[in-house]
């Protein structure tokens, strides 16, 4: 059974990360470069963590699957990123970001990693803003701030609607000089497809080159997994195509605990589903909902009428109804349950009834259609590409859809797994955002990771590594490792099926969203349970992988996820069912107020639950990690 | 009051470079796609036909893509001869079918320039951006070096003008559509960005040196004002940063001649 030690410092909340820097262990500069860490991704915190510790004079390798490391699905992030600087004197705090936070996150994650979250969130600012990352200012030529959900202040900095391509090409920047310094090596079309262990420590990576096929292997004295979520396991989602699990499951398959799968964030305002071919859905950023009012009709009669003939009286502003004091602005997990609540009840508008109407009308009224333009005309815009309407002239119609998960591998205090030397950062880490994660906190917790955390805790396991100690790649369980990899590739195009991998992948996207989506049953996951290892094994008999493993080959590398994600589904779905409470993006219809609202066990649900491997075909073991609330109390969450 | 629109089927023949490597011949093939919705993104179409080949055991057409909502820039290709295809201001990923009518031949190429060497079909290899990008393009700032955000204000038409420049995805359809397969915008973005900004200005003259001599040594070609980059440009940057480096670039150059360097440029004491 894993050791699961939360690593967690004593003494008071807000002195705790300050503590804890001052305690654990320092590797001193002379010896820095003698140490090479492994860098897995290069989003928000994979290209932070790369270039900080390259500051530091450790020697870096990154490693990216994408062409370019610009290219990370951070790159897509729109509205913005929360921190407590307080520039509104609004009565913003360290403890008011700490606690929104935590509230958001239904008290399902660490108090002690969100509060270091909250303090270092001020840091990020300065250092994007140093870095010239194009952030909205006033025309005092100070920073702006705007809105987002889940927060009665306004603490969110953004650059119009592409925040986080803006942080992603400043921290891309700092990648870049420290390439260019020698002090990293870039590995882009490298894709990891295994984990080595050596004597229990993490200590290298087999990758793939996705244009030459070659398979090669990695030594080194740490490892870091920067590689985001996993939310295509849903198939349609907001993430990009080629975001994966693919990573963190070959970690797990090596030891390390996946934490929470099933605390996935289905985010309430995205472009509804059109057809069978569509391929990804695209997201319109919640600071909309800053200035737009969400509505459906009242009777079920007028949703097909033309929204503009529905009089005001007979619409439902459904969120500013249920949840007058945070409104259009309450936590992602409860607006999208409501839009599932009121397109259920057969209120749900166009043509497939699975849509609720976000309308722009009054802002327009208020600000001029110049105004709306200048804060959302990007957004507007993406809307009118896809579905040929103008937001201008009539409401836009959204829903909610699969769109960043909580989840991911346990991880201690230091962002280390339960494998020694394996750190996980970012999306790809279970630790911050609990069962929900608050609008703008994403971006803050890759910067907060890579930027102001690892740099400070992975000295301290190094320091307890000999300089010079890291495994040869000659070792046995490199090679191990690289046969591995290997075979599954060779077993991958031996199938000689007649399906595509796109038809799997598609399959299992409706069997998760349908049994393990926004709202989930006993019985819904038990039949998933059912379905997803029975599609598992048509993959692995009828799947058609053509081409060669000797050349960019795109059937394969999909075919290797979509693999993965067969039996990470499954997993999710057990935790799911495992779980037997309601929690934030974890909603079971079985636990529930009269109204309709999560209902948490705290007293049999209070804890982490982190999964271990026990080998192919065995369930594995529901490890769990006590959440000890010190500081603030486990509560009905409330934005009424 | 605009009405909600209706999906059309159409059915296209599609007209694609494949090219199983850089070395391996090349040539144009023909797809029929049938039944297409007009709803359907030109990528998914992609997919569609894929799939059809894949089931047919022929190998799919290989194209570049990620995020599928225009800001990546993975996602490449001419598309009847433009770079991201027929609509203004927008990736091919966000090119919907219903640009297209029945009955079309569309002819699908990868992004021709030299410093894009082919790898196969659609895709290219775009790492000369990157290598322009580590010759300068950032501001040297170490991790937890820097001052309070607002102790550095920059007025509001600056750091409006320098998101205009900062918006690139770094695509590549500049330097396609450019005759001289120039990455003068590209690079121009960049510069016109970090050199707006207060915290730009020490680095501003060797950054404009060093990014416009490793764009040369790429073997991108010069710029010849004939603004195609910016019409091709899925984000519409103007042109104007392009003016804006060669003043920067001038100055630069000049002030590099006559500017004395102090003899102890390198630390070293204590």
């Amino acid at each position: 059974m894993a050791k699961l030690d939360s690593k967690v410092p004593s003494g008071p909340l807000a002195d705790k990360w300050r503590k804890h820097k001052t305690e654990i262990k320092l590797v001193n500069p002379a010896n820095k470069r003698k140490y090479e860490v492994i860098v897995v991704g290069a989003g928000l915190a994979g290209s932070s963590a790369a270039a900080t510790l390259a500051e530091l004079g450790y020697k870096v390798k990154n490693f990216v699957f994408h062409d370019s490391p610009r290219r990370a699905h951070s790159i897509a992030a729109q509205g913005g990123i929360n921190a407590a600087k307080n520039y509104q004197n609004d009565g913003d705090s360290v403890h008011r970001l700490f606690y929104d936070t935590i509230k958001g996150g239904d008290y399902r994650s660490r108090e002690a990693n969100v509060h270091r979250l909250a303090e270092v969130s001020v840091n990020i600012i300065d250092q994007c803003a140093a870095q010239g990352v194009p952030f909205a200012r006033e025309y005092g030529g100070l920073l702006a701030n705007r809105s987002f959900g889940g927060a009665q202040v306004s603490r969110t900095f953004y650059a119009r609607g592409q925040t986080g391509q803006q942080l992603l090409l400043g921290a891309y920047s700092a990648l870049s000089r420290m390439i260019s310094a020698g002090a990293i090596e870039l590995h882009a079309n490298s894709e990891m497809l295994d984990v080595v262990i050596v004597d229990g420590q993490a200590k290298g990576i087999i990758v793939r080159d996705l244009i030459t096929g070659e398979i090669t292997r990695h030594a080194a004295d740490a490892v870091i997994l920067a590689t985001g979520g996993y939310g295509n396991v849903f198939n349609l989602s907001t993430y990009a195509r080629g975001s994966n699990v693919t990573a963190i499951w070959r970690a797990y398959k090596r030891g390390a605990c996946m934490a929470n799968p099933c605390y996935t964030q289905i985010h309430p305002t995205c472009i509804p589903v059109t057809g069978d071919y569509q391929s990804k859905l695209t997201l319109m950023s919640e600071s909309l909902r800053n200035d737009g009012r969400i509505w459906v009709p009242k009777r079920k009669e007028d949703r097909q009428k033309p929204p503009a003939t529905v009089a005001e009286p007979d619409r439902d502003y459904y969120l500013e109804r249920l949840y007058p004091a945070f409104g259009n602005l309450c936590p992602r997990d409860v607006a999208s349950r409501a839009a599932k609540r009121v397109c259920d009840e057969g209120r749900g508008v166009g043509e497939t009834g699975l849509g609720v109407y976000l309308d722009f009308a009054d802002a327009i009224n208020r600000l001029g259609e110049a105004g709306v333009r200048e804060r959302y005309g990007n957004l507007f815009d993406i809307y009118h590409e896809i579905t040929a309407e103008s937001a201008y002239q009539q409401p836009m119609r959204i829903y909610p859809a699969v769109h960043y998960t909580m989840g991911g591998l346990w991880v201690d205090y230091n962002l280390m797994s339960n494998v020694p030397g394996l750190f996980v950062l970012g999306e790809a880490n279970f630790s911050d955002h609990g069962a929900n994660r608050l609008g703008a906190s994403a971006l803050m917790q890759g910067l907060a990771d890579g930027y102001f955390v690892i740099p400070y805790t992975i000295g301290d396991y190094l320091a307890g590594q000999k300089p010079g100690s890291r495994p040869s790649v000659d070792a046995p369980e490199f090679k191990a490792a690289e046969d591995n990899v290997r075979n599954a590739t060779n077993r991958l195009l031996g199938i000689n099926g007649r399906e595509p991998v796109s038809h799997f992948h598609k399959r299992l996207g409706k069997i998760m969203w349908e049994h393990c989506g926004m709202a989930r049953t006993k019985e819904g996951l038990e039949e998933a349970l059912k379905l997803i290892p029975a599609l598992r094994e048509e993959f692995w008999a009828t799947v058609k992988v053509p081409g060669s493993a000797e050349t960019l080959n795109q059937s394969l590398e999909q075919a290797g996820r979509v693999g993965d994600f067969l039996e990470f589904g499954e997993l999710l779905c057990l935790d799911a069912l495992k779980r037997e409470e309601s929690c934030g993006g974890h909603f079971r219809e079985e636990h529930q107020f009269p109204d309709g609202e999560c209902k948490r066990d705290d007293t049999n649900y209070g804890h982490v639950a982190a999964w271990e491997y026990q080998g192919a075909g065995q369930t594995p073991l529901r490890n769990t990690e006590p959440l000890n609330y010190e500081f603030t109390k486990m509560s009905v969450r409330n934005y009424k | 009051m605009v009405a909600e629109t209706k999906s059309k089927s159409l059915s296209i023949t599609l007209r694609v470079w494949r090219q199983a490597g850089p070395a391996a011949p090349g040539g144009f093939v023909d797809y029929a796609a049938k039944n297409l919705s007009s709803d359907m993104s030109f990528l998914e179409m992609l997919d569609v036909v894929n799939d059809e080949l894949t089931m047919k055991g022929e190998e799919p057409i290989a194209f570049a893509h990620d995020c599928r909502e225009g800001i990546c820039g993975t996602c490449s290709c001419m598309i009847n001869g433009k770079p991201h295809g027929p609509g203004h201001g927008i990736a091919t990923c966000q090119t919907y079918m219903r640009s297209f009518t029945d009955g079309d031949v569309i002819v699908v190429e990868p992004f021709r320039a030299r410093a894009f060497p082919l790898i196969k079909d659609l895709v290219v290899d775009r790492s000369a951006f990157d290598k322009i990008i580590q010759a300068g393009g950032f501001i040297s700032v170490r991790t937890g070096a820097a001052p309070d955000a607002n102790s550095i204000p920059v007025p509001k038409p600056d750091a409006d003008l320098a998101m205009d420049a900062a918006a690139c995805i770094g695509c590549g359809a500049c330097v396609a559509a450019c005759k001289n397969a120039s990455a003068m915008l590209f690079v121009a973005a960049k510069v016109s960005q970090l050199g707006l900004f207060p915290q730009g200005q020490p680095e501003r003259d060797s950054r404009v040196l060093s990014m416009v001599g490793t764009m040369d040594s790429l073997g991108f070609g010069n710029c010849t004002n004939q603004y195609e980059c910016s019409a091709a440009c899925p984000k519409v940057i103007s042109h104007d940063f392009i003016a804006r480096m060669n003043r920067d670039y001038l100055r630069a150059s000049v002030r590099a001649t006559f500017k004395p360097a102090s003899a102890s440029a390198a630390g070293g004491g204590g």
